[in-house]
């Protein structure tokens, strides 16, 4: 059988699982592009008896949770309901999820909490690894099917049989599962990492209902290595132990059609769940190893994607709900909902002031625009220009900014340029814009000096945090040769300054601020490269560098 | 509504119940922040604690719960003066409610069919006397929140919209619980809430199977697992009972004070609520654990809990706020 009717086969198996019990599975999230294999299992859903309901990101309140209908209340004088979507147990679809926002997120969390029966089925769409669906809700939903790149060949004909399904949802209930089956998940969800309590909560359900479809007596050793292989995967953050390799830095995703990523290594010792670990490890998506959250680090420490973080506006970008407010001169009303508040309240107002004409608006019903806008993407250049950093490499170095400055110009990125050397650091342009002034300043960079590089890793992280909470998205550069001998405080002290650019890099890594290190030594250090692993940024070691090269390691370090 | 999860049948998770309970025998501690990462049972604890509370007596039909006549609101023109009793209210805030929704607004109903100028109450009205729980607190909007510190501060909401004037007492605890890493909560409300806990998923086997256990015994058979906790929660309930009646009469000794300052000093926490809630919830402790005298067990019992998210970052200081506290802790009370 191909890979990729594996994974049909797998998806097909969630779904049947998934009609057997949907109140407690929760649901699925399905990550595929649209295509025959998405048509095909979308057709399929109908085996889950419950009603289905579909849900977008941008659903506003009143739909899902019901309100007043405004237009029937006005017409008949009496007011009228309209009922949410979500009132009765349904299965809720939620198409373009990678879409979807956190507060969504939350509110959906919530219903699904609530175990009223609901059950939901997540489309995601992404394009690229990091569009995702809300993690929040990921993380309660029993399975994750990916879809991607099945063809319609791939698609074996399934035939779902209602009578059966209905049976085993009648005797589920009565399927037992003893304490050595409960301990055989927890240990293997810790084995893999996953820190989660949910995970092997949906496991003993999973292995539950296919207990209850095939008509065991109790949860059996085949129902547990079903359900650890439809549930551990995706949420594995690490392999079992016996396999401590680092996973590695690339950024290159590994070739879909590696599926035995996993099986390099086969584990030693006697391990009472090996043939669990052993299901899972053959459905492990190949690129696992790329995917894996170092543990301690927050997931937004890897973004360093092209678009910037969002935040909210009143000027520009996608809408949001409209809001009360007051006119102040800096937002713009929303007409139609403004006209929407107001409404109701016409035939009072004409009663409390017969002679006015017109329409009767008061400040409360002023509703306000409000717009969500991806935000600028800050480079800053942090560049050492001690003498150290030697003058040949610094002349490198600024030809390689000015390279980048000409691409950032073209993308609308922000630059900021800090030079450290002597005893401190020194912002020599603050974020701007500005092509020309940046060219001129850099032009006019002098060298020379001790390197206090953990003074410019300081200002670094003060500029790009300051830059953050102007909306900003900053990405950090660090040109250097790494030896740093000034330390914080402005004395000589090697040791002292090698501890404090040590500090900075983790505090760096802490704060999430994406960025690359540039080796410009003649000879590639250790210490540099221990200090990137510490930013949790990628090293680049240019022994020979020209501008060019280093602008174009720079570009692609950026763009992965 | 189906039954929640057993209070007492929750596995360990100390920190936060402690937390929930002290709040529940002294309200004015204000309210507990619960941040820690997903599937550690945060959720299931708040909603166990509204089963576990006991029931308020209230006037009927009162909407903001009043225990007496006279402190019922005008606007809500109550008829009756029966006293009944209603399980403690615990409001859920969802994160997209609107303004109108939280502080109450026109009663549109009464103003399109007869044309009448009515207040309909909101979430902050029957949370009176209760707990209003905010799930995903740090995601909330920003009007929101600073409505919500406005009203969790001076206990009244005063609502001047749509040609209204209306006041109600509004004195509920702020249950918050979030995930720091989709988002951080703003200094004034981290500021706000008495008790701050971090729970973590238990790193324990032993620990972690048990939860499943229990967790699949009480979803296979609600009924029995529900009796078989009964008891156990019951006590519980019976213990807050009795320190709140115990509660006044806790003696503090003069060196617990100077302790409760020494010990914000050396923290540096910011402005005096860290001693007076400090010295609060050490009460609430002393009162629960049967104690009649304040001690330096209590405050070194509950100190995490009420500082940590006092502190002012550090950002060279990579421990987290709590080891800080314990280390001053382990300082100033040797």
């Amino acid at each position: 059988m191909s890979e990729a009717g594996d994974r049909w086969d797998a998806a097909c198996l969630a779904l049947r699982l998934l009609a057997v019990d949907p109140d407690g599975l929760k649901g699925l999230c399905l990550r595929a592009r649209s295509g025959p294999a998405r048509q095909t299992f979308l057709t399929l859903l109908d085996a889950i008896p419950l009603p289905r309901v579909k849900l977008h990101p941008t659903i506003t309140d009143e739909q899902l949770f019901g309100g007043i209908d405004l237009t029937a209340t006005l017409a008949g004088e009496k007011i009228v309901f309209n009922q949410g979507l979500i009132e009765n147990p349904s299965m809720m679809v939620l198409t373009m999820a990678e879409r979807a926002g956190s507060d969504l997120a939350a509110k959906l969390a919530q219903v699904l909490d609530g175990d009223k029966g609901h059950c939901l089925i997540m489309l995601d769409e992404g394009a690229e690894p990091t569009e995702h669906a809300p993690p929040a809700l990921t993380e309660r939903l029993a399975f994750h099917v990916d879809l991607d790149g099945l063809g319609a060949r791939d698609l074996t004909p399934v035939l779902f049989d209602h009578e059966s399904l209905t049976a085993a949802r009648a005797r589920l209930a009565h399927v037992p599962a003893g304490a050595d089956e409960v301990a055989a998940l927890v240990t293997l969800a810790a084995r893999f990492g996953i820190d989660s309590l949910r995970a092997p909560l949906l496991a003993l359900r999973t292995a539950r209902a296919n207990a209850a479809l095939h008509d065991h007596d109790r949860v059996t050793a085949e129902d547990l290595a079903l359900a650890v292989s439809l549930v551990y995967p995706s949420r594995a953050t690490m392999l079992p132990a016996d396999e401590d390799e680092a996973p590695p830095e690339t950024d290159q995703p590994a070739p879909q059609e590696n599926p035995k990523e996993g099986d390099s290594n086969e584990p030693s010792g006697e391990i009472p769940d090996e043939m669990l670990i052993e299901a899972v490890r053959a459905l492990l998506p190949a690129h696992l190893l790329d995917q894996l959250v170092p543990a301690g680090t927050t997931r937004g420490a890897s973004g360093s994607g092209g678009a910037g973080a969002r935040h909210k506006g009143n000027r520009r970008g996608r809408p949001l709900p409209s809001r009360h407010g007051r006119i102040d001169g800096t937002s713009r009303i929303d007409l139609v909902a403004t006209l929407r508040a107001a409404a109701p309240w016409q035939p009072m107002r004409r009663r409390a002031t017969p002679l006015a004409k017109g329409l009767l608006i008061r400040p409360s019903d002023i509703r306000l625009k409000r717009y969500e806008e991806k935000s600028d993407r800050l480079l800053i250049f942090l560049v050492d220009a001690s003498g150290s950093a030697a003058m040949s490499r610094l002349g490198e170095a600024k030809g390689a900014v000015e390279i980048l400055l000409a691409e950032a110009y073209a993308r609308r990125d922000h630059v900021a340029l800090i030079t450290f050397r002597g005893v401190a650091a020194e912002v020599l342009l603050p974020p701007t814009r500005s092509l020309v002034q940046t060219k001129r300043r850099l032009a006019t960079l002098p060298g020379g000096g001790g390197t206090p590089l953990a003074s410019g890793l300081k200002a670094a992280s003060e500029l790009a945090l300051h830059a953050r909470s102007r909306g900003l998205s900053p990405t950090l550069a660090l040109l250097t040769d790494g030896r740093a001998n000034i330390t914080l405080e402005g004395s000589a002290d090697r040791t002292q300054a090698a501890m404090d650019s040590e500090t900075l890099a983790r505090l760096i890594r802490a704060q999430a601020i994406p960025g690359l290190v540039l080796d410009m030594s003649a000879r590639p250090q250790d210490t540099l490269r221990v200090l990137a692993a510490q930013m949790g940024a990628p090293y680049l070691p240019l022994p020979r560098a020209d501008a060019k090269r280093l602008s174009s390691a720079i570009s692609s370090a950026l763009e992965g | 509504m189906t039954a929640p999860f057993p209070f007492s049948a929750i596995v360990g998770q100390t920190a936060m119940k402690q937390a929930m309970i002290l709040t529940a025998i002294d309200p004015g501690i204000g309210g507990v922040l619960v941040f820690g990462d997903r599937g550690t049972g945060k959720s299931t604890a708040v909603r166990a604690l509204a089963a576990l509370l006991p029931p308020i007596t209230a006037i009927e039909g009162c909407p903001v719960n009043s225990a007496r006549i006279e402190d019922c609101p005008e606007w809500a023109e109550i008829g009756s003066k029966k006293v009944v009793s209603r399980p403690t209210p615990v409001i859920d805030l969802p994160l997209g409610a609107t303004e109108d929704r939280v502080v109450g607004a026109l009663d549109i109903e009464r103003a399109l069919t007869r044309g009448e100028k009515a207040f309909e109450p909101g979430l902050l009205a029957r949370a009176n006397r209760g707990y209003l729980y905010i799930d995903e607190v740090n995601l909330l909007e920003d009007h929101i929140v600073d409505l919500l510190l406005d009203v969790a501060q001076s206990g009244e909401n005063v609502v001047e919209r749509e040609g209204l004037s209306i006041r109600h007492p509004a004195r509920f605890v702020l249950v918050g619980s979030g995930n720091p890493e989709e988002g951080e909560l703003r200094p004034q409300l981290l500021d706000r809430f008495g008790l701050s806990v971090e729970v973590r998923s238990p790193t324990d086997i032993e620990e972690r199977i048990e939860v499943i256990r229990r967790r699949d015994a009480y979803e296979t058979d609600k009924g029995a697992f529900m009796k078989r906790w009964r008891s156990t929660d019951t006590k519980i309930r019976n213990r807050i009972l009795a320190a709140r009646e115990a509660l006044p009469r806790i003696t503090t000794p003069e060196s617990i004070l100077r302790d409760c300052a020494e010990l914000c000093v050396a923290l540096g926490s910011d402005g005096l609520r860290g001693e007076l809630t400090l010295l609060r919830s050490a009460r609430a402790l002393a009162a629960f654990e049967d104690d009649t005298t304040l001690s330096r067990e209590h405050l070194r019992a509950i100190a995490p809990s009420a500082l940590s998210h006092r502190l002012r970052r550090d950002p060279l200081d990579e421990a987290g706020s709590a080891t800080r506290v314990a280390r001053t802790v382990a300082d100033v009370l040797g």
